[in-house]
């Protein structure tokens, strides 16, 4: 090697050296900056789910907390006693009771996505369709609900739909029933509960891509002749899938684990997972019982989850 | 044209009249001299001061606001840290967890949140001590982790939307980091600061799950109270209750509009 770029490549270390020292101090801030939010996220979001796992491993006891230890200790002759319990997991399956609560969760909140999908898309296109203040104040109406208290609109529906509740009462008036039904306590107040509280989940996004629709698109189906269910199916729901997909899974998610709702409204045997672990937690204290339930819903929901994530990435694309 | 029109406002309407017709019936029955919640007695306002006269309401609407306040500002702080980063630092190891993360406790059915912060918690203390049994702190603790996720969703879509040409010329002119921050992209995302600490408060006054879960013995939050109370049926104080707190955020929301319209329109 000759001086010269011996000398060269020291001036090259030199300069790299002041520039690694001063991008280093940036990237110092940068990382605490970013590790912040990470860290609090790490340590409440993430290793939660963990000790869930580890929970659901565990045997009840009676003790405080009520579960027994993973490891024991064993000082003296320096074993470590490991102790695993399947019998939660196997016992979910054993007991036809757990897998009807996920199936019935699963149905309920996918016909109930399908009815605010139902009620929902008009709505959202109906806005979409609107300019100005008049769509201002449609989607400040939209919003407001989700603003006040859900379990006050849930509560709400409580004093709506009982026997001698104002729907009753209504539909005696005009002649269409004779007796009061029974609808609260009923999975159909279930029903109405999810598509209520989510339906501004639903219009939402729905607005969001039916607002970007290319409108010379329909009228140029309509030109070449095609009618408006026609061009609906073809153009505009084609189109505004990205929107339906996030929808149906913002109502989808948090309504398979849904408890207040099913608390409320629905019936003794009104079979949801999400009241079936707070039984198991707050009824019976079986934590570690608590935890299976809670990591076999996790595991049900970790797909629909996937799926919303994608399509969000795409959608930023 | 019109008749799809005409289908699309009507279900429209019908919609709407689904969304605030129980809300409506609260309202208005929160008024009823009744005490048999579905017969109309004629108007009254008894049960507004029954409501102020129930000690216990009072006192777990203390400790729900104490924890909302709480939450939103520590939500804020978190939240637009993390909308930061993610929108405004670019590509960084870890960035595609972060950016899945934040905005998996939008999603997450509560009853599974609930049960694993309190099952941390629990494990911390056998491990550390801390926290110390469980109350206010766990409950802020628990708030804030799904709140900071609504703020921070918020911060980054007011991020993504406005160019970054203002902090780009800052930068040109000399800023160091921390002072563009808190001078050029502070003010621009106050909008989305303050809807995001009034939502974070709104969810936290809101929750019921979650600090069901995580709350210890005498610290019950307002929706813990009611909860425990219209579990059993319908309660005119609960009605007077609601109405009080959908006013003040009907009110709340409709001012908020307008002032960002008017601000809107002066730009």
């Amino acid at each position: 090697m000759s001086i010269a770029t011996g000398t060269f490549w020291l001036g090259r270390y030199d300069t790299v050296k002041t520039r690694f020292s001063s991008l280093k101090k940036i990237r110092w801030g940068r990382y605490s900056v970013i590790s912040i939010p990470s860290l609090w996220l790490a340590l409440f979001f993430f290793i939660p789910f963990l000790v869930v796992f580890k929970i659901s491993l565990a045997e009840s006891a009676i003790a405080v907390p009520p579960y027994t230890d993973m490891f024991a200790w064993n000082v003296e002759d320096a074993i470590i006693d490991v102790k695993i319990k399947l019998g939660n997991y196997l016992y979910l399956f054993e007991d036809s009771f757990y897998l009807d609560a996920y199936l019935s969760s699963v149905k309920i909140a996918a016909v109930s996505t399908f009815f605010t999908l139902l009620i929902g898309f008009p709505m959202a296109y109906f806005i979409a369709s609107k300019t100005g203040t008049m769509r201002t104040l449609l989607l400040t109406l939209v919003i407001l609900p989700f603003w006040t208290s859900f379990l006050l609109r849930v509560y709400a529906w409580m004093g709506f739909l009982k026997k001698n509740g104002i729907v009753n009462e209504f539909l005696q008036t005009i002649g269409l029933i004779d007796q009061p039904i029974q609808m609260l306590q009923t999975d159909f107040a279930v029903y109405i509960g999810i598509v209520y509280t989510y339906l501004p989940f639903m219009i939402l996004p729905l607005y969001t891509t039916l607002e970007k629709l290319d409108g010379s698109l329909i009228e140029a189906s309509k030109d070449l002749g095609a009618g408006p269910i026609r061009t609906f199916f073809l153009i505009t729901l084609p189109m505004s899938m990205p929107g339906i997909l996030a929808g149906c899974l913002l109502v989808f998610i948090p309504a398979v684990g849904e408890f207040v709702i099913p608390a409320l409204l629905g019936a003794s045997d009104t079979l949801m997972i999400g009241r079936v672990l707070w039984d198991e937690f707050f009824q019976n204290r079986d934590w570690p019982m608590a935890s299976a339930v809670a990591t076999m819903m996790l595991l049900i929901l970790v797909v629909p989850i996937m799926f919303l994530r994608n399509g969000k990435k795409e959608g930023a694309e | 044209m019109t008749r799809n029109s005409k289908f699309l406002s009507i279900s429209s309407l019908f919609g709407f009249i689904f969304l605030y017709a129980p809300i409506l019936s609260l309202i208005i029955y929160s008024f009823n001299k009744s005490k048999l919640v579905t017969v109309w007695g004629g108007w009254s306002v008894k049960w507004y001061a029954e409501l102020f006269n129930n000690q216990q309401i009072i006192d777990a609407a203390i400790v729900s606001l104490k924890v909302a306040f709480i939450t939103a500002t520590l939500s804020v702080v978190l939240g637009v840290l993390a909308g930061y980063v993610l929108s405004r630092m670019g590509k960084f190891p870890g960035k595609l967890i972060v950016s899945g993360w934040i905005s998996a406790p939008l999603i997450m059915p509560e009853v599974i949140t609930g049960l694993s912060l309190l099952l941390l918690f629990v494990s911390l203390e056998n491990l550390i001590g801390w926290p110390a049994g469980r109350g206010i702190t766990t409950i802020i603790i628990a708030h804030t982790t799904f709140c900071m996720a609504y703020v921070a969703v918020i911060v980054q879509s007011r991020l993504s939307q406005m160019d970054d040409s203002l902090e780009e010329a800052a930068m040109d002119l000399g800023a160091k980091p921390h002072s563009l921050f808190f001078l050029i992209t502070l003010p621009i995302i106050s909008p989305a600061i303050i809807s995001g600490w009034l939502l974070a408060f709104t969810m936290s006054l809101d929750d019921l799950v979650i600090a069901s879960f995580v709350s210890g013995p005498g610290n019950s939050t307002l929706p813990m109270v009611i909860f425990s109370k219209i579990r059993l049926g319908v309660s005119p104080e609960v009605n007077a209750l609601a109405t009080i707190m959908i006013l003040i955020v009907a009110i709340g929301v409709v001012s908020a509009m307008w002032q960002m319209r008017k601000k809107e329109k002066t730009l």
